[in-house]
């Protein structure tokens, strides 16, 4: 699922946080062949603000291929950050979710609570926090280390992802018939050994579906990030309108465009998931 | 719950000729509602018990109870020695004597027939995987079913699966099986299978406590029938004197509607 890698531009690393320079081979023919179209569509919403622009200056079609690369560089960063966001707050919230579950009184209350507080407030407002409250530098054993704004906010959306997926696994969990705690247990398999061995490799299927779920919206959300001045696709879109003098005209080609390249990511994603959906309530 | 704890519980205060399982002034309720309300029997080594009664009587509780998966209210059970009534009670050690085969099979769906049968002596015993496989393929053939040692559990009849779980818990090679009704989920001409495995276990010496609704099949093997009703015993004695002449008005009643 590497769009990063297909639209990415420059091959390794995070290409944004680099100082931008416009790329040397021809933007339009690079595109051409895989987005033609796209970006017929895109000329649909962009000719009637042509019509009234003017000939003087490039055309909303001629401006989106001019910085389509850009973008799409732009893009390849939300992608890049939502796809941190998910390892990170997958493995999290595995742990989460089986601390939910685990025997004793404090442990299991404490993991509910953090829970709770992490699915049920705005994924904004969570991003804020950690943008304003995680100092841009910390100094592990004398080095020190930078945090770039890109890292806190990848960090700010794995939040909601843990809270979301300690959500899946622990209703997952509840899911397998109590029958076969029973049966682990009256062969002496200790509670530990029956998760691990019995029960999560039978919910490991039932939690896909719902797992690609959080991680199409946390794929979505990573516009947020623009908000706290992370240098994503909505940021650069924002520079680019500006850089093109700010026509009114120039609205709907550009924004039009990261609308097109989100809905291009995320549909396919969901339809999967569907599928995925059917095909295990068939089983 | 090392193993090294597992190896070193043989009960020393218990000898085979002691009952094997002793079951004293056993009670269990579940909030206010009282299941078993003062129970008491022996079972000794290489008998076969069969526990009948009507629907909600508290045969599956108690039966239950003796490997620990329901915690009794008072009353003491002992199994080899071990008091499994003990709060401190090493439940490994327990199971590891007792195993126990329920009326819905219970397999782990996403493992195969021989993985079912082999994941609790290498996981929980730690035993040899080699070891392991060539007795449970052994195991499987014992109760006929050589040649589906990779079919997965859906893919099984429900005699199939049963007799996959009466395996299972032998591979753990214990010394005193529980039989939780396990035909009464079955299509009847797979029950014969099931029973035909159990009376094989029987007859090979296997201490053996059944909760059953077969009557026949406990006339045959049983060396011990109990009849309980509301949570007590009501009457005992061996199969042919309990069949031919049943004492109490209510287990005359229960055997005129069975039979």
């Amino acid at each position: 699922m590497s769009a990063a890698d297909q639209q990415g531009g420059r091959p390794g690393g995070l290409p944004v946080l680099l100082p931008f320079a416009l790329p040397k081979d021809d933007a339009a023919a690079r595109l051409r062949p895989t987005h033609s179209w796209l970006l017929t569509g895109l000329a649909l919403v962009a000719l009637p603000a042509w019509a009234q622009g003017g000939a003087a200056s490039l055309s909303p079609l001629e401006v989106v291929i001019k910085w389509a690369p850009l973008l799409l560089t732009g893009f390849a960063f939300n992608v890049a950050i939502s796809l941190m966001a998910m390892a990170i707050g997958t493995v999290a919230g595995i742990g989460l979710g089986l601390a939910m579950l685990a025997e004793g009184r404090i442990l299991p209350r404490l993991a509910w609570c953090t829970t709770q507080v992490f699915r049920n407030v705005p994924w904004l407002v969570l991003l804020f926090f950690v943008m304003f409250l995680v100092p841009f530098q910390i100094t592990v054993f004398g080095i020190p280390v930078p945090l770039p704004d890109w890292l806190k906010a990848t960090f700010g959306f794995s939040l909601p992802v843990m809270a979301n997926v300690a959500e899946i696994v622990r209703g997952a969990v509840r899911s397998v018939p109590n029958t076969q705690w029973e049966a682990a247990e009256s062969l002496a398999f200790t509670r530990r050994q029956t998760l691990w061995r019995i029960i999560l490799p039978q919910c490991a299927k039932r939690m896909l579906p719902p797992w690609m779920n959080v991680y199409s919206l946390i794929a979505m959300a990573t516009v947020q990030a623009s908000i706290v001045g992370v240098t994503e696709m909505l940021t650069l879109t924002a520079q680019v309108h500006a850089a093109e003098g700010g026509r009114p005209e120039l609205f709907a080609p550009l924004y039009g465009f990261a609308l097109l390249c989100f809905f291009l990511y995320c549909y396919p994603i969901d339809r999967f998931t569907a599928a995925l959906e059917r095909r295990f309530e068939t089983r | 719950m090392t193993r090294a704890t597992l190896a070193a519980t043989p009960s020393p205060s218990w000898t085979a000729d002691q009952p094997i399982v002793r079951v004293s002034d056993v009670h269990k309720s579940f909030g206010s509602f009282e299941v078993l309300k003062g129970i008491s029997f022996d079972v000794r080594k290489g008998e076969v018990v069969c526990i009948i009664g009507p629907s909600g009587s508290g045969k599956s509780t108690l039966i239950r109870c003796i490997n620990a998966l329901v915690p009794v209210t008072a009353g003491s059970i002992q199994v080899e020695g071990i008091d499994v009534t003990d709060p401190r009670l090493d439940k490994l050690a327990l199971r590891r004597k007792v195993g126990m085969v329920f009326q819905q099979y219970n397999l782990f769906p996403h493992k195969t027939a021989l993985q079912n049968v082999m994941m609790a002596p290498i996981h929980v015993l730690g035993q040899d995987r080699r070891e392991v496989e060539s007795r449970a393929r052994a195991l499987l053939a014992k109760v006929r079913l050589a040649g589906k040692e990779n079919a997965y559990p859906g893919e099984l009849s429900g005699g199939q699966q049963q007799r996959v779980a009466i395996a299972r818990s032998l591979a753990m090679r214990p010394d005193v099986m529980l039989f939780d009704e396990v035909t009464a989920a079955l299509d009847p001409e797979t029950v014969k299978e099931v029973l035909v495995t159990i009376r094989e276990l029987a007859e090979e010496g296997m201490t053996c406590m059944l909760v059953t609704h077969e009557m026949n099949f406990a006339r045959d093997v049983a060396d011990h029938i109990y009849f309980t009703d509301r949570g007590v015993i009501v009457e005992h004695g061996p199969p042919e004197t309990f069949f031919a002449s049943a004492r109490d008005e209510r287990t005359r009643r229960f055997l005129s509607q069975v039979l």
